[in-house]
């Protein structure tokens, strides 16, 4: 068994969602770079310049990139021959989250109930946190600070298999259309098919950690990440939905199978405030 | 480029006259924040005394909820939040004088009524540029509600912070008509 003791996990994972909140992901601001040389709309350029700006100061200052800082949300796999020692591996993640959010400056984004008084938890804990247990000696980390803008205009809908690829395109794409202004577009798209109801969404949230660009290794659901990256951008929403042909930088799909019955389908919008990134230890 | 409408914040009729959905300003002087749990809190509050925390009459409410300032900074990052979530409210604030709101995203239709009612309009800054926009913002006092933290009813003084007109009195809608531009697919 390899050990990893608490104070390493704590320290990395400050170090992560510091680091996420500050600098967003190379391949995000390469797209809207190539974005913006062929936006049609001249206050959509405006708009993907302003972008690169942000980026670019938000990083440079050490500055929060958006003032939502977001939902923490990780993705932990742990190898079956790991030790954590020290502690308890979720209690390290989420100290991790309350170091960030302090010694960071970012915004405590967390109502500790939903419904009766809704009072801030102060800290951004407690994170959402999604465990796995792979094989190997390494702990991979992956984290994604969701915003409440684009996190609010996600959705999920149990289509009939009768509805087949036609209506998951349809769903997909009002999804996208509704979305609109209201949550910071260019969007990256993340979309689960199949699963349960709630799987389609953890696998929409998940499929936005693969690389802009990257395709689905399976050639057919490749085509149809492209196609409807080719249909959004002719929705007009353009950048933070002034108009324009820049809606979406990508659209990522994974797929699992499903109940006879159901085709469950979950879009999660993302922001241009696209921040994921993971680590190893 | 077009050239910016430059205004001041208390915001009269004739300004707001002025003001046509599409047109980019840029915005000097004071203005109080107020987002999700300020503007349920003001209003119930409200109902209750027939008080606000601050006079609204002329004056500009900007949706944010700001990142905590590093030191030397005057505040954190300081992006708009999507306005809808605000409509509730809204209506009632612009009867009671409210001359503009700032925000993201689309207003309801209950809102776009009530700002060509009572002579208002909602701009939009650009979401998510939090870190530049901040850079316009050289004062902040404390107003209200400072145990709602990020929540809480702030007075930022503004240096040209730059908006686009949205919604204007006479029914413009940027998005709306943004949008029609390069729409090449309906679903």
């Amino acid at each position: 068994m390899r050990e990893i003791h608490v104070n390493e996990i704590i320290d990395k994972v400050k170090n992560l969602v510091m680091d996420s909140e500050y600098k967003l992901p190379e391949d995000f601001i390469q797209a809207i770079k190539i974005a913006k040389e062929k936006e049609e709309s001249p206050l959509g350029r405006e708009i993907l310049d302003e972008i690169l700006k942000n980026a670019e100061v938000a990083k440079i200052e050490q500055v929060a990139y958006c003032q939502d800082t977001g939902y923490p949300v990780f993705f932990v796999e742990v190898g079956q021959d790991v030790k954590i020692v020290g502690g308890s591996l979720r209690e390290a993640i989420n100290e991790g989250v309350r170091r960030a959010t302090k010694e960071g400056y970012l915004r405590a984004s967390l109502a500790y109930d939903p419904i009766f008084d809704r009072k801030n938890t102060g800290d951004n804990t407690p994170a959402l946190i999604y465990f796995d247990i792979v094989p190997g000696d390494k702990i991979n980390i992956k984290f994604a600070a969701k915003g409440g803008g684009s996190e609010n205009q996600s959705k999920q809908a149990m289509l009939k298999p009768a509805d087949g690829l036609e209506g998951v395109k349809k769903f997909i794409l009002q999804s996208i259309a509704n979305a609109g202004p209201n949550a910071c577009p260019p969007f990256t798209v993340g979309v689960g098919i199949g699963g349960t109801f709630d799987y389609s969404a953890v696998l929409a949230k998940k499929s936005l950690f693969r690389h802009i660009g990257e395709r689905h290794p399976d050639p057919r659901i490749a085509k149809l990440e492209e196609e409807l990256i080719e249909l959004a951008n002719q929705l007009g929403v353009g950048p933070l939905g002034f108009g324009g042909t820049t809606t979406v930088v990508d659209v990522k799909i994974e797929i699992a199978p499903c109940h006879i019955a159901s085709l469950p389908v979950a879009v999660n919008i993302q922001c241009h405030a696209a921040r994921h990134k993971e680590i190893e230890i | 480029m077009v050239e910016a409408k430059i205004i001041t914040t208390p915001l009269t009729d004739e300004v707001i006259e002025n003001l046509r959905a599409g047109d980019k300003v840029l915005i000097n002087g004071w203005v109080y924040t107020a987002r999700d749990a300020a503007h349920k809190r003001m209003l119930e509050e409200y109902e209750k005394t027939g008080k606000l925390p601050f006079d609204v009459k002329g004056q500009v409410i900007y949706y944010v909820g700001p990142t905590p300032a590093k030191p030397g900074q005057v505040i954190g990052s300081a992006g708009p939040t999507t306005a809808y979530r605000m409509d509730k409210y809204t209506p009632k604030l612009l009867e009671l004088g409210l001359k503009g709101t700032i925000g993201k995203g689309w207003r309801g239709p209950e809102v776009k009524e009530a700002l060509k009612k009572y002579k208002a309009v909602y701009f939009a800054a650009y979401g998510g540029t939090a870190a530049l926009l901040s850079k316009h913002i050289t004062k902040v006092e404390m107003v209200a509600y400072e145990d709602l933290g990020p929540e809480a009813i702030r007075k930022l003084y503004f240096e040209n912070f730059p908006v686009i007109v949205a919604n204007d009195i006479y029914g413009g809608d940027v998005f709306e008509e943004g949008q029609k531009k390069y729409r090449k697919l309906v679903i």
